[in-house]
């Protein structure tokens, strides 16, 4: 039992039933509107027969639709888009300041940074329900799942650390000092070295998951925002914001060993700020997301030329590729939409609006 | 550069001696040895007779924006062995600040954050050179430190009057309110920002349809019975002047122009020296990042960061820049890095600073605050430029009288 709170105390069960009975409220207002107050007692009962109808139609046929759930920064919700039909079917209230958001391996929980909160809200798949938090530390911003599922590795962008947290027992297990504004979080294929970049020091830290200390820092372009390892783990890939270079890393040398540049024509190179990395599962192609150049680079790893660039919305940050990498997701946080990039055709095919300031995208197959 | 030797020969002692006890090989803390990065800073006192209580300088102004530039350049210092250190010198009414830099260089500073007016940047600046200190200045807004009197070891991280009245320019312009009034104040610096803003209109083509001045007589800035002679003072001060758009002010020292907004004859928009402001930061800005950044300094200092704490702040991260990529704390190479083609900073304005080599000023982009929001952020689009949209901003390259020395 939980003792009684102090006037004023933070209360997460509160919180949470709060947010509760907003999503209930929100998902069941139609349904609730025609059981209670459609004129007449046939109608009711046709409605009614209808959308049980409707409801077994759907729910006999497999859910082939991959999910996609894209954190809205100012808009305190997750937009959940169904991939067959590239719309959104749902919003969800969360925490304050959703940014970093990631699923666990069977896809039933969602995890969501909630920076102005302090806290990471777990929220069921299914219902869009939070079930409960993570302890996160101050104001996290981005994260990423150990291999076997039961950690959360995560940066506080104000504390300047990298937390690990324990999912089963929802404990703090791991701090790991890093250096200023800590953004970007990857783990290398094997698992034995987690990275993370601290957007004021410029450095991609290179630390060991088990002894939970650093093994090397590592200097790269300035601010540095996001990392991400090739498939097979040779190269370390990490974005730069300001600096406007992604920094390929070796990470058994510590070294970088190229730096890949950006030109569009008509644009100035200060308005080129790399951002969110996605490699395909080949390791073949990457997709970097260039913020206010309202563009992502498509680059052939092997020869680090960019081949073309793709128009998406405004400010591009985050992407994520759906589990078949049939498409390719951008969140564009001024236009408030998700691009979809048809990953074969290299085009971008749709623009979905979704929340306020969307940040970042995590998809599931369900 | 000595006199840093010793300094650390006495670190390396000491952590040799307290190693010792704990019985680490003697290789151990000798590689440890931290390298050294020393920062002054010298600073002289601003009035504290503001129109608005919310912009009285504080105690630690500037000083507290260096202080953050510490705690930043220290924690990405422990990474790669390098210490940064902070020394304060407020210098009081008729003092030499020639003197305080070779003092400051007998203690084995070389590199030193500089809140001064420009006769007295001059007078360090040519000490400096004697005793191989690079100055950064991160107050004066003077053109002609860039220009005509410009020194080969000042960088300046403060914007000029002109890049601060072009800022503002290119947004009324993009605005169609292309009719200024202008009023200026009579202290000496009212006279270089109201040349600034007459430079502007000719630069954009605005047309400054009257001017007129407002005299200094003394009197009371938030006094009690204040307000009722404001408000009959400023409608007289702005009566019978030809049809206009904006009222532009240039009053650096606060006597007049915040009590302009709302108070003007014909009701016309305020900006310059009051009403909408160019600054290089305010308290207000958030965008990329700047939440950030607000919230550490916030966190440390208890009050809210301005223009010159961010300008102290960017000189700070500067040097924290230049000794982090070089690995040195040697005021040539850190001054060879900073002027070559690789340096670039970042401090949440939404795009990458550099430096004019020719000048050494840091381009940046020029906020307009009304002190509750960011109105805008120039350059403005469509203001382009062949090599950086930044040098709309400002005397440019071609014009520049600056030989460096």
């Amino acid at each position: 039992m939980r003792a009684a709170l102090a006037d004023g105390e933070d209360n997460p069960l509160m919180r949470r039933r709060l947010a509760q009975r907003r999503v209930s409220k929100h998902r069941n207002g139609i349904f609730w509107y025609i059981l209670r107050d459609a004129p007449s007692a046939l109608l009711r009962t046709m409605v009614v027969a209808g959308l049980v109808l409707v409801m077994q139609a759907t729910t006999s046929t497999p859910a082939l639709a991959y999910m996609a759930y894209v954190t809205n920064e100012k808009g305190n919700s997750i937009s959940v888009i169904d991939l067959d039909k590239l719309e959104v079917v749902k919003t969800a209230k969360v925490g304050q300041r959703p940014r970093g958001i990631v699923l666990n391996k069977e896809g039933t929980q969602i995890f969501i940074c909630a920076g102005d909160d302090d806290t990471i809200n777990i929220v069921d798949a299914k219902t869009l329900q939070i079930i409960g938090d993570l302890p996160s530390g101050p104001d996290p911003e981005l994260l990423i799942l150990s291999p076997d599922g039961k950690l959360v590795y995560l940066s506080n962008e104000n504390d300047n650390l990298v937390t690990m947290v324990d999912i089963d027992t929802r404990k703090v297990v791991g701090e790991i000092p890093v250096g200023v504004e800590p953004e970007g979080m990857a783990l290398s294929p094997d698992g034995k070295i987690l990275v993370n970049t601290s957007e004021t020091t410029n450095m991609a830290h290179l630390i060991d998951p088990q002894k939970k200390e650093i093994i090397a820092n590592i200097l790269v372009g300035a601010r540095p925002r996001f990392a991400q390892f090739t498939p097979d783990g040779s190269e370390l890939w990490v974005s730069a914001e300001v600096g406007g270079t992604i920094s390929v890393i070796d990470p058994a040398k510590h070294e970088v060993k190229q730096k890949i540049e950006f030109a569009i024509p008509g644009l100035p190179k200060e308005a080129i700020q790399p951002i969110g990395i996605r490699i395909s599962r080949d390791g073949k192609t990457a997709f970097v997301a260039l913020g206010p150049a309202n563009r992502v680079a498509v680059i052939d790893t092997a020869t680090k030329q960019v081949t073309k660039y793709l128009l998406v919305g405004q400010r591009v940050w985050q992407l994520a590729f759906t589990p078949d990498e049939k498409y390719l997701l951008s969140t564009n946080g001024v236009s408030n939409d998700v691009s979809v990039i048809d990953v074969a055709g290299l085009k971008v095919v749709k623009s979905i609006p979704v929340g306020s300031f969307p940040w970042g995208v995590a998809v599931s197959p369900r | 550069m000595l006199f840093g030797r010793y300094v650390c020969a006495c670190i390396a002692a000491i952590a040799l001696y307290g190693a010792r006890p704990f019985g680490f090989s003697y290789a151990q803390p000798a590689q440890t040895l931290a390298m050294s990065i020393a920062v002054g800073v010298l600073r002289t006192a601003h009035s504290k007779e503001t129109i608005s209580i919310l912009e009285i300088p504080p105690d630690n102004d500037l000083l507290a924006g260096a202080e953050l530039g510490l705690e930043d350049n220290k924690t990405t210092g422990k990474f790669i062995n390098q210490e940064f250190t902070l020394k304060d010198r407020k210098l009081a009414e008729g003092e030499d600040a020639a003197e305080a830099v070779r003092n400051f260089a007998s203690d084995g500073i070389h590199l030193i954050i500089a809140d001064l007016p420009a006769a007295q940047l001059l007078a360090a600046a040519d000490a400096g050179k004697a005793t191989n200190t690079l100055l950064f200045n991160a107050s004066a807004p003077d053109d002609r430190l860039r220009e005509e009197d410009c020194r080969a070891n000042v960088f300046h991280t403060a914007p000029t009057r002109s890049m601060l009245a072009d800022g503002l320019a290119e947004y009324l312009i993009w605005k169609q309110w292309r009719r200024w009034f202008l009023v200026f104040g009579s202290h000496s610096e009212d006279a270089l920002f109201a040349d600034a803003i007459r430079r502007s209109a000719k630069k954009f083509g605005a047309k400054i349809v009257a001017e007129r001045l407002y005299q200094d007589t003394g009197g009371g800035r938030r006094s009690d019975s204040g307000s009722v002679q404001t408000q009959r003072q400023m409608p007289v001060l702005t009566q019978n002047v030809p049809a206009y758009d904006v009222l532009v002010a240039a009053d650096e020292n606060d006597v007049f122009a915040g009590y302009l907004p709302y108070r003007t004859w014909d009701p016309r928009p305020v900006a310059g020296s009051g009403g909408l402001k160019p600054v290089s930061w305010d308290a207000t800005h958030e965008q990329w990042g700047a939440a950030q950044l607000q919230n550490r300094f916030y966190r440390l200092f208890k009050r809210s960061m301005n223009a010159r704490d961010n300008q102290a702040w960017m000189a700070m991260r500067v040097i924290g820049e230049a000794a982090t990529r070089t690995h040195s704390n040697d005021p040539a190479k850190l001054h060879e890095f900073l002027v070559g083609p690789d340096f670039s900073f970042a401090a949440f304005k939404g795009q990458r600073l550099t430096l004019r080599s020719w000048n050494l000023q840091v381009r940046q982009p020029i906020l307009l605050g009304d002190g509750r929001s960011i109105v805008s952020v120039s350059p403005q689009e469509g203001f382009l430029h062949q090599t950086s949209e930044l040098d709309t901003l400002g005397y440019d390259k071609p014009e520049t009288k600056c030989v460096l020395r």
